[in-house]
């Protein structure tokens, strides 16, 4: 029954690949909107999806509820079937995308009220609560979809589709409606976005300050809804959870700021929308949804690696950074007491500064250098040692120079105490 | 029904499907308990791309292959994890959102660029299954089971399935006490020098292995959902954890069973010709006893919350 099920879902690309032209050349051409009616179509109604699912999840991300989503667009599906059955019964065609998608939005809806109230009144947590209901309307969808595999053959074709997406024979009453969804989706964001941060950040404060954290809670859950529904077309329930969690975590890594994030993460959505439409209409077999996620993934492994400040990179080159500093304040600290170095690095390091020669002889400048760092040292003890440095004293970490937390003043004051060369020979 | 009938054709889809869901019930349990009942769900997606990369390496659909595969992704999925919570400072649940998500695209990519059409491999099958395939053609009657012969052409799931669930109850009985103790106190735990880092670790390596074995015969859905709603129906139930899995595995044997009985027979009785898919009926199922023992189970409400907010 199912092994006779084997759906063509990446035809995208045949009617346009008739002619076998250079890949490239057509990747270009669909960047452009060169490659004809339906890939621009596509490629804009993408950009605008994944715009919007960007913004959408930002608040998710950001309320820590990333995997809600993943229930809710799984829920879609008894809907999408019922609606489905319903409209052949009715004698329809049964594949119009406006009924098609108002049922999924009511099954989600149905589905993430059942998740709100498996969380608030049992005892199950939420992860439990998204499991079992992503699961369970998931498994009476796949019922639904057999129960429609034997009510008339070949009338279902285009209902698997809903699963991975399918832009293959996409119209324009398609494409219009999933860029009118989008842009009343990005509308309402607008409208909500200021209690929608707050409630994100601190829930408690945005209760007492009197705004209703579940309604407001429940909206944000409903607009992920609009967006999962206006996906289903494009990558499919499976794949449109990547849309709402990746670009939010991509843009996290750039800035510490909430309405850069919800910007960025937008742009972030955007791009790997347009890019992954156009890149699946440029060769034979390149399903648009899985595309649009792995350009979506391409983006956030680039980020993370290379983001300032909360990237890889910089944290290694900080971790890397930390770690000279230290090597070379403990060797000159080593040269002041006249103690041998046999640390490499250390020794590397004093070295390559002018610190001291190769074989762990200072130099003249590293003398000078390490008699430095000792005082400090010892400027340190009396700062710690003296309630009225306390403030200053907590900043004392072994690297931190003495100036940068003293003034003049002080940094004498510490000097006179502490005299000058003792117990030498004149 | 008669034994000539329902030997060969239900009784062997019947017990790998209540095998599969206790397999999964069993570690599910404790998933649960810690918070961790989604990574069912990430594993679930992620071993796609680890078949289809078996499927490409070797070129046969066969078991061994393909659950090295799956094995393999499984734990690259749950070493990215990790990496991108650590590297990146992204809360747990993104991150698994951001992995498995990933992974299953990449499959899916995989599977459109190769010709698989010579082959049954697709991603439907992946999520669905096919229990209702797995007849046992050389029974003919209760009398087989006693038959060498006919045993000898009992579809090799099962076996893998009973082995699996095998292995996760022993699994299960010889870490009972560390598990128990770390899975509710993971501080206590470490104070007595239980490794609850390894012991956690080999929790979900056995949910893996439970879900990939699992997937092989009846589809990624209803691993989803036994490793979840049994569990979830059985919290409601009791407050020990003895009686909870005591519980979770009727729950999920009478899932399976009534949810093949339905697929099976149900529309007939409605009047259809044909049978629905078993793997959804039985999350189905398994879904309606989660809904009921949430209404009314003796133990639903948190332990000290109040009676209505």
């Amino acid at each position: 029954m199912v092994a006779a099920l084997q759906p063509r879902r990446s035809t995208s690309c045949r009617v346009w690949s008739a002619k076998q032209t250079d890949t490239r050349v057509m990747l270009i051409d669909a960047l452009l909107l060169q490659l004809g009616y339906n890939a621009t179509l596509v490629a804009i109604g993408a950009a605008l999806l994944g715009v919007s699912a960007g913004v959408t999840g930002t608040f998710l991300f950001l309320r820590k509820r990333a995997l809600v989503s993943d229930a809710i667009s799984h829920a879609t599906l008894p809907g999408v079937c019922i609606a489905f059955m319903i409209m052949v019964a009715l004698g329809g065609d049964g594949r119009n995308l406006i009924g098609l998608l108002l049922g999924s939005a009511l099954s989600a809806w149905i589905g993430l009220l059942c998740l709100n109230w498996l969380t608030r009144n049992t005892r199950l947590a939420e992860d439990a609560a998204i499991g079992s209901v992503l699961s369970v309307f998931f498994g009476f969808g796949v019922v639904l979809l057999t129960v429609i595999q034997t009510m008339g053959v070949g009338r279902q074709a285009g209902l698997e589709g809903f699963l991975l997406g399918s832009t293959a024979g996409m119209l324009w009453a398609d494409a219009m409606i999933i860029a009118v969804g989008g842009g009343a989706t990005l509308l309402l964001i607008l409208l909500l976005r200021r209690p929608m941060t707050l409630v994100s950040f601190d829930p408690e404060h945005a209760a007492a300050r009197g705004l209703p954290v579940a309604r407001i809670d429940l909206a944000m859950m409903g607009l992920v809804m609009a967006v999962t529904v206006v996906g289903l077309k494009i990558v499919g329930l499976i794949l449109i959870v990547a849309l709402l969690i990746i670009p939010p975590v991509t843009a996290r890594f750039w800035t510490e700021r909430s309405d850069r994030v919800v910007l960025l993460s937008g742009l972030a959505g955007g791009i790997s929308g347009y890019v992954g439409a156009a890149m699946s209409a440029s060769a034979p077999n390149l399903p648009t949804g899985p595309i649009i996620v792995l350009v979506s993934f391409t983006l956030f492994a680039l980020s993370m690696l290379l983001a300032p400040n909360r990237g890889a990179l910089a944290a290694i080159l900080g971790h890397l950074k930390f770690q000279r500093r230290v090597h070379l304040r403990q060797g000159l600290l080593a040269l002041a007491q006249g103690q041998p170095i046999y640390e490499r690095l250390t020794l590397r390091l004093l070295s390559r500064a002018g610190l001291a020669r190769a074989d762990g002889v200072a130099t003249e400048f590293g003398r000078a250098r390490a008699a430095k760092a000792l005082r400090d040292e010892k400027r340190w003890e009396v700062v710690r040692t003296d309630q009225a440095h306390e403030a200053a004293a907590a900043l004392y970490d072994g690297l931190r120079d003495i100036e940068t937390v003293l003034t003049k003043d002080q940094i004498a004051d510490i000097d006179h105490r502490i005299g000058g060369p003792q117990e030498i020979p004149a | 029904m008669s034994g000539e009938e329902f030997v060969p054709l239900s009784l062997t889809p019947l017990l790998i499907g209540i095998f599969a869901a206790v397999a999964c019930a069993l570690p599910g349990n404790f998933l649960v308990l810690r918070k961790q009942a989604l990574i069912g769900d990430a594993i679930s997606h992620v071993v796609l791309p680890g078949i289809v990369v078996a499927f490409l390496l070797t070129g046969v659909i066969s078991a061994w292959p393909m659950m090295l595969g799956a094995a393999a992704a499984a734990i690259v999925a749950v070493v990215m994890i990790e990496a991108i919570r650590r590297l990146g400072r992204i809360e747990p649940g993104a991150a698994m959102g951001v992995v498995f998500t990933t992974m299953f695209a990449g499959g899916v990519l995989l599977l459109e660029q190769t010709d698989t059409s010579t082959v049954h491999l697709d991603v439907e099958h992946a999520l669905y299954g096919n229990l209702e395939s797995l007849i046992w053609l050389d029974a003919v009657g209760w009398s087989s089971l006693l038959d060498v012969q006919a045993l000898a052409g009992l579809p090799v799931e099962l076996g893998r399935i009973a082995a699996t669930l095998a292995g996760a109850i022993a699994f299960i009985w010889l870490f009972w006490r560390p598990l128990k103790i770390s899975t509710f106190d993971e501080g206590f735990a470490c104070t007595m020098g239980i490794r609850t880092n390894a012991l956690g670790l080999a929790l979900v390596v056995v949910a893996a292995i439970a879900a990939v074995a699992s997937f092989d015969a009846v589809g990624s859905i209803i691993v989803i959902a036994m490793f979840i709603c049994p569990p979830a129906a059985a919290r409601m139930m009791t407050n020990q954890l003895e009686r909870q899995i005591a519980w979770s595995v009727g729950f999920a044997a009478i899932s399976a069973t009534l949810g093949y009985v339905l697929a099976g027979y149900g529309p007939l009785w409605l009047g259809a010709a044909d049978a629905v898919s078993a793997a959804g009926m039985i999350a189905t199922v398994s879904g309606i006893i989660l809904a009921l023992a949430a209404m009314f189970g003796p133990c639903r409400k948190r332990a000290g919350a109040p009676a209505q907010a």
